[in-house]
């Protein structure tokens, strides 16, 4: 019975530490990668010359796979390298290259005035690269019958204006809308240019309907199964199984399939350059790095379902 | 097994043989390494407090200067657009509130029969086996969880109660309820156990069958404490995030309506977890999510203390009922 009593005590307190343990814990290993990540801003900073053997790259969830593609090439043609990639978003990438946390910072859009100002702030001076093109590709699922929409018809199916495929030439099913989450370059770029229109005088939101999926395989999963969805991601993340809508500018015009040769040629029109920012000129290794991939890294851009700069 | 060896190291300390003989000379000379464990105990014991402050502390700091940046009209309004600086909260609070709900809603039966039936019913190697493997249920990690609601659950919710997508507020309320349940089943199964023997054997002598003696005498007496459970149960609901940002849709819509339900909602931790990975630094948004932080600190704190102090007051009165 004692046995019990005690163990009976036990559950609202030791949950109750046991939160608070976890909370510390976490708060510790912050404060422990705060450290860490300001002694690795030294190193690199010490190292821009010759001597930077470690690339710290990070940003855009669209440009990971390719940036990761591309630092296993290059450490391959020079094994002294170390090329490292994360994603995160183009925000992350961008503050951490304004913090000096990593050396190149991957963006799936410009660079907002805002933060470039802040950079100014910190004494750095970004240096833009566009490294690719990619284009968004409006994505439904195989069983849907619906194949051409123009962008007018996209802007109202994502403000909640058209809420039925039948409106669109489809069946008589309820459109559910699925977006990036509002930390990726592709829903700030699709708001802007396909939402918006251009316009940036529009005041159009998407609506609040919009299921926010955290990834893009939060997105295919859902385009998958369900008939009802419609989605947009870059073209490289589109797998075989999503239905890729054929998309025109105007009423009237041609309705085009995004691909390596209509984003070139310019006649898919919802296609954007990929960047990659450096903190000031970049020099020595990096300055290679990038240089290769303007140049001999742009064979691996195809391969991975994005467009070449030539 | 820390916890008996603690208790242990506890009795050891506070029957120490220097405080029984006080006055004598021997008080002088305690042992040093009494005093170093003495004393280290007490620092950790204390600084668990000082810890939850500090926390506090830091969540205001981060997230009060919101209330300065964004006009209350703007910080309860009904549309959170932060990208754009529209930052109404109430979707938000609500969508927590009404998946936490449901979940209890879902969780608190299957609970609390589970819990009659462990206790009451069920034959002794059975209770062996089921209970080792509800503390399993709660050791399942959310991501997985989340991974299976999002690829198994969301589907069939779609297509057996044809609403237009799986991504519901009710796909996050059904693993909800399978992760509090753990919770609520331990607590509810205590409580139960406290309900003293006179009451039962009273109960049968009175000519009650062994099903009327559980529904009409024993889950009564035990109410409150079934009660704790659940306010246990919905603190462990309100702060899960990873599944529930997996399978709820996360669309900052205003549920409102029974329909809801059935209707993709966004929570306060999926929203911090979105999006705190993007912010920048010492931003509205960012002072925002640290907004949401503090309520949601609130809310769990509020219901803890709840429990807490029921149960401390139902253990005065002798026992958890």
């Amino acid at each position: 019975m004692t046995h019990m009593r005690d163990r009976r005590g036990l559950p609202p307190i030791s949950m109750l530490q046991l939160s608070f343990l976890a909370i510390c814990l976490a708060l510790l290993m912050s404060s422990g990668m705060l450290s860490g990540c300001g002694g690795k801003k030294s190193e690199t900073g010490a190292g821009v010359g010759d001597h930077t053997r470690i690339i710290e790259n990070k940003g855009s969830d669209t440009l990971v796979n390719l940036a990761l593609a591309w630092a296993e090439a290059y450490m391959e043609a020079h094994p002294e390298v170390s090329v490292s990639v994360t994603g995160g978003g183009s925000g992350t990438g961008i503050a951490a290259m304004i913090n000096g946390t990593v050396s190149i910072a991957n963006a799936s859009r410009e660079m907002k005035p805002e933060e470039i100002a802040a950079a100014k702030a910190n004494g750095v001076s970004p240096v833009e690269f566009a490294v690719a093109h990619d284009a968004i590709a409006v994505v439904v699922s195989p069983s849907n019958p619906v194949q051409y929409l123009t962008i007018k018809q996209i802007s109202d199916i994502y403000t909640g204006e058209i809420q039925n495929w039948m409106e669109v030439g489809g069946e008589n099913r309820p459109i559910v809308l699925l977006s990036r989450e509002s930390n990726s370059g592709t829903y700030v770029y699709f708001l802007e240019n396909v939402i918006r229109m251009g316009n940036s005088k529009s005041k159009l939101l998407f609506s609040p309907d919009t299921l926010l999926m955290p990834s893009s395989e939060g997105i295919s999963s859902e385009i998958r199964q369900n008939p009802n969805a419609i989605g947009y991601d870059g073209l490289g993340y589109v797998t075989g199984d999503q239905k890729v809508i054929a998309v025109s500018k105007s009423g009237n015009g041609p309705f085009v399939v995004p691909s390596a040769q209509t984003v070139k040629n310019g006649s898919y029109p919802i296609a954007r350059p990929l960047y990659m920012y450096t903190g000031g000129e970049p020099a020595g290794q990096i300055k290679d790095y990038i240089e290769w991939i303007l140049n001999g890294g742009q064979t691996l851009v195809a391969k991975l379902g994005f467009v070449p700069l030539q | 097994m820390w916890q008996n060896w603690a208790l242990s190291l506890y009795n050891k300390i506070s029957q120490r043989p220097g405080r029984r003989r006080a006055g004598s000379s021997e008080t002088a000379g305690k042992p040093w390494t009494e005093f170093f464990i003495e004393s280290t105990i007490r620092v950790l014991g204390f600084s668990t407090i000082g810890f939850v402050l500090l926390i506090f502390f830091f969540l205001l700091k981060e997230g009060l200067p919101v209330l300065w940046e964004v006009s209350p009209g703007n910080l309860f309004g009904i549309r959170w657009y932060p990208t754009f600086d529209i930052f109404g909260t109430l979707p938000l609070i609500l969508g927590s509130a009404y998946v936490t709900i449901a979940a209890i809603a879902i969780a608190l039966p299957l609970g609390v029969t589970t819990a009659v039936f462990i206790r009451e019913a069920a034959p002794d190697w059975a209770r062996e086996i089921l209970k080792p493997l509800i503390e399993v249920l709660a050791g399942i990690p959310s991501v997985v969880l989340g991974f299976f609601g999002m690829h198994v659950i969301a589907p069939l919710v779609r297509t057996t109660l044809h609403v237009p997508t799986g991504l519901t507020a009710f796909t996050g309320a059904v693993l909800l309820a399978y992760m509090s349940l753990p919770t609520i089943i331990s607590v509810a199964e205590d409580a139960l156990d406290s309900v003293p023997k006179s009451y039962r054997d009273a109960a049968l002598a009175m000519g009650a069958t062994h099903w009327q003696t559980i529904w009409r005498v024993i889950v009564p007496a035990a109410r409150s404490g079934v009660a704790v459970a659940v306010m246990l149960g919905m603190g462990r609901a309100i702060g899960e995030t990873m599944a529930v940002m997996m399978v709820t849709g996360n669309a900052a819509r205003m549920p409102l309506s029974l329909g809801s339900l059935f209707m993709p909602v966004r929570t306060m931790t999926a929203t911090v977890a979105a999006e705190m990975g993007e912010v920048a630094n010492g931003s509205v948004h960012y002072h925002a999510l640290f907004g949401i932080g503090i309520i949601l600190f609130i809310l769990t704190f509020i219901i803890n203390i709840l429990a807490a102090s029921a149960i401390f007051k139902k253990r005065q009165k002798g026992g958890l009922r």
